[in-house]
């Protein structure tokens, strides 16, 4: 528990703090840049180019060991991953255009082929001599043991021109995601922006290949962007708020991860980016679980007391026992009739049925079933329709309702 | 800024909107084949036939949306490719996922992206170009709605300002009053006729015959190939409905679309 403390403070040693530093900048890059990719409808694809980097780490790894260099080189490396990487989402590409095989089925192939052959390449190394050391099994689920100083720059440097470029190209990436034709229409090229976006995800991939790992990178890009999803209507509040808590599962990861060092730190980070999700899915105000319940029952009870009451002042008697039990408990109605204060809110709810009768004849286009029965018209209608209803009920063309 | 349109181009006897045998296809399905098709400027101008005739297949080929196979589109005697600025297209309202995180005021800010520019500040000047725009299809009170709680009729009211706060010489529309209340196609018909009277050629895909004549001066009839196009007195006629729409329309009831309807005198 000390280191964990010490940890969360950057203070569990330098290697710690820098995992931490770099985790926390690879979620901020993650979550941003996914939340373009969750809504372009893409995490698939980014899945898919994510296992296609595996084969171009092994080429690379043998290619530095041919030229005599150390092979390790986390620079050739994750250029090698980008190569094939790039391979794989340009076959992506082309099959759907160019064949009659649908993208999924593109998709499918390209995960399967390019990680297949990524795995050989690996096991080929393990028998080389100079390749038993070279821990490229680390890339699959991320590791924080043998991060360097250079490993932790490439994380930020890689990191910082992510979210420039998502600043920078957030119109065309919005406008792209959100509706395509009207895009083509205004003259931006789809096809490039796409290309874009999916450059910018393949930069974040490369960069989290040893933090996360590239099997579970597809996860730190889009679980922080459902889940903000879950806090805001707004496109540039939905990318902010993913960084955030892409930031955040990678700092909670980090240090859990330090203060346990045989578990993988990709898995950790990604479970606090699941908790972070559950949470949201429970607790978030208006689309959460917790509040579209309560609200469904509000609603539920709203209706119920409102028909009821008017049932009772009508003379008729109440059927639904949930109504009853509604009215009593609520101290509208005895078993001989309505209280006084349900005598008050049947006055009430008398001249709002009227004003909703009255308002379907003032405004005959309008969809005036919305909210009926539900809300007061006070908050359907803008006071200046209000005022006009009222009129109309003046006037000798209306007949109220009216109950004795 | 944008380039604005040289006014002096703009006249009645060129077409806003002229199509030369353009094909378009689905892989082997052909969509349209060899339409030829002359929009006059300011005037409000119908495209109808049947389902799968190619109406919508024809605006998005246009708007580069769809590949061109063969054929020739030109605005104001120009190519289209270097004059998208002076078109402003209008999709189909369940084209577009309307759960999508952004408000009304964000959607319509849309149609001036081009003009702000990659790195440039959207400012007042644009906010208050949107909400004049929201104001003109009547949608001003509901600027900070999220567009998932619209109705039908509102979202295509949004998607509409989003169109003239691109402030374009040709209004490509594509089923405008689709799935939308009364109210609303009277606020689009009344937007679009102003349009019309400040010399914007509006083009339509419709889909309701009853309405062509009192909505529209002139019209083209598309049933893969062309039909019939030109004035709506001339064109709109029982047996270009016919050819169009082959069996499909009662005879009787394509007689009572294409007479011209008694109108009062004064």
């Amino acid at each position: 528990m000390n280191t964990f403390v010490q940890a969360m403070l950057f203070q569990a040693g330098y290697n710690v703090a820098l995992v931490t530093v770099g985790a926390i900048l690879l979620g901020i890059a993650a979550g941003s840049a996914g939340t373009f990719l969750f809504l372009r409808k893409r995490a698939l694809v980014s899945d898919a180019i994510a296992h296609a980097t595996l084969p171009g780490i092994g080429v690379a790894f043998i290619i530095m060991i041919w030229l005599g260099g150390d092979g390790r080189s986390i620079l050739g490396l994750l250029f090698g991953s980008a190569i094939t990487a790039l391979i794989g989402l340009f076959i992506i590409e082309w099959i759907p255009r160019r064949t009659r095989l649908p993208e999924d089925a593109a998709i499918g192939s390209v995960l399967g082929v390019f990680f297949g052959a990524g795995i050989v390449l690996l096991t080929v190394i393990q028998t080389m001599s100079s390749g038993r050391q070279a821990g490229l099994e680390s890339f699959l689920l991320g590791s924080t043991a043998g991060m360097l100083f250079q490993d932790a720059i490439v994380i930020a440097i890689g990191g910082f021109f992510s979210i420039l470029g998502i600043w920078i190209a957030r119109r065309p990436l919005t406008i792209v995601s959100f509706d395509k034709d009207y895009a083509i229409s205004v003259g931006y090229d789809v096809r490039q922006i796409d290309l874009l976006m999916m450059g910018l995800v393949l930069g974040v991939t490369v960069i989290g290949m040893k933090l996360v790992g590239l099997i579970l990178i597809v996860a730190m890009l889009i679980i922080p962007a459902v889940t903000a999803r879950f806090w805001s209507n707004r496109m540039d509040e939905v990318v902010v708020i993913a960084g955030f808590l892409g930031g955040l599962s990678g700092y909670i990861g980090a240090v859990l991860s330090a203060s346990a060092p045989s578990l993988p730190t990709g898995p950790i980070i990604v479970m606090i980016a699941i908790v972070l999700f559950v949470l949201s899915l429970f607790l978030a105000p208006n689309s959460g679980v917790f509040s579209t319940f309560i609200e469904r029952r509000k609603t539920k009870s709203n209706i119920h007391r409102r028909q009821g009451l008017l049932t009772i002042a009508k003379g008729e008697n109440v059927v639904s026992s949930f109504t009853r039990k509604l009215l009593a408990n609520e101290g509208l109605s005895r078993t001989d009739g309505l209280t006084d204060k349900g005598k008050k809110l049947v006055t009430k709810i008398l001249i709002d049925e009227n004003r909703w009768i009255a308002a379907k004849e003032v405004y005959p286009d309008k969809d005036m079933n919305i909210n009926y029965g539900i809300k007061l018209i006070e908050e359907t209608l803008t006071k200046d329709e209000l005022l006009k209803v009222d009129q109309y009920i003046k006037s000798h063309k209306f007949k109220s309702i009216t109950y004795d | 800024m944008i380039n604005t349109t040289n006014t002096s181009e703009i006249t009645p006897s060129k077409p806003a909107l002229k199509i030369q045998g353009l094909t378009v296809s689905y892989g082997d399905k052909t969509a349209i084949f060899s339409v030829d098709a002359n929009f006059p400027t300011a005037s409000m101008s119908a495209i109808i036939g049947p389902n799968g005739a190619g109406k919508s297949t024809l605006l998005k080929a246009v708007i580069g949306v769809q590949p061109i196979l063969a054929g020739q589109v030109h605005i104001f005697d120009n190519p289209v490719k270097n004059n998208l600025q002076k078109i402003a297209y209008v999709p189909q309202r369940v084209s577009v996922d309307w759960d999508f995180p952004t408000n009304v005021i964000d959607v319509v800010q849309m149609g001036l992206y081009r003009q702000v520019g990659l790195l440039g500040r959207m400012k007042g000047e644009q906010t208050s170009i949107a909400m004049d725009c929201l104001d003109r299809v009547g949608m001003a009170d509901m600027w900070q709605q999220q567009i998932g709680q619209l109705s039908g009729g509102q979202q295509q009211r949004v998607f509409l300002a989003r169109a003239l706060a691109q402030d374009a010489e040709i209004y490509l529309l594509d089923e405008p009053f689709s799935g939308v209340d009364a109210a609303t196609e009277r606020a689009i018909i009344d937007v679009l006729k102003s349009l019309k009277s400040k010399n914007k050629s509006i083009i339509a895909v419709h889909h309701d015959l009853a309405t062509v004549r009192d909505y529209f001066d002139y019209v083209l009839m598309i049933n893969i190939k062309n039909i019939a196009e030109g004035l709506i007195d001339e064109t709109f006629t029982n047996e270009n409905l016919q050819s169009t729409y082959g069996g499909k329309l009662e005879l009787t009831h394509a007689e009572e679309l294409s007479a011209p309807k008694d109108r009062p005198t004064k």
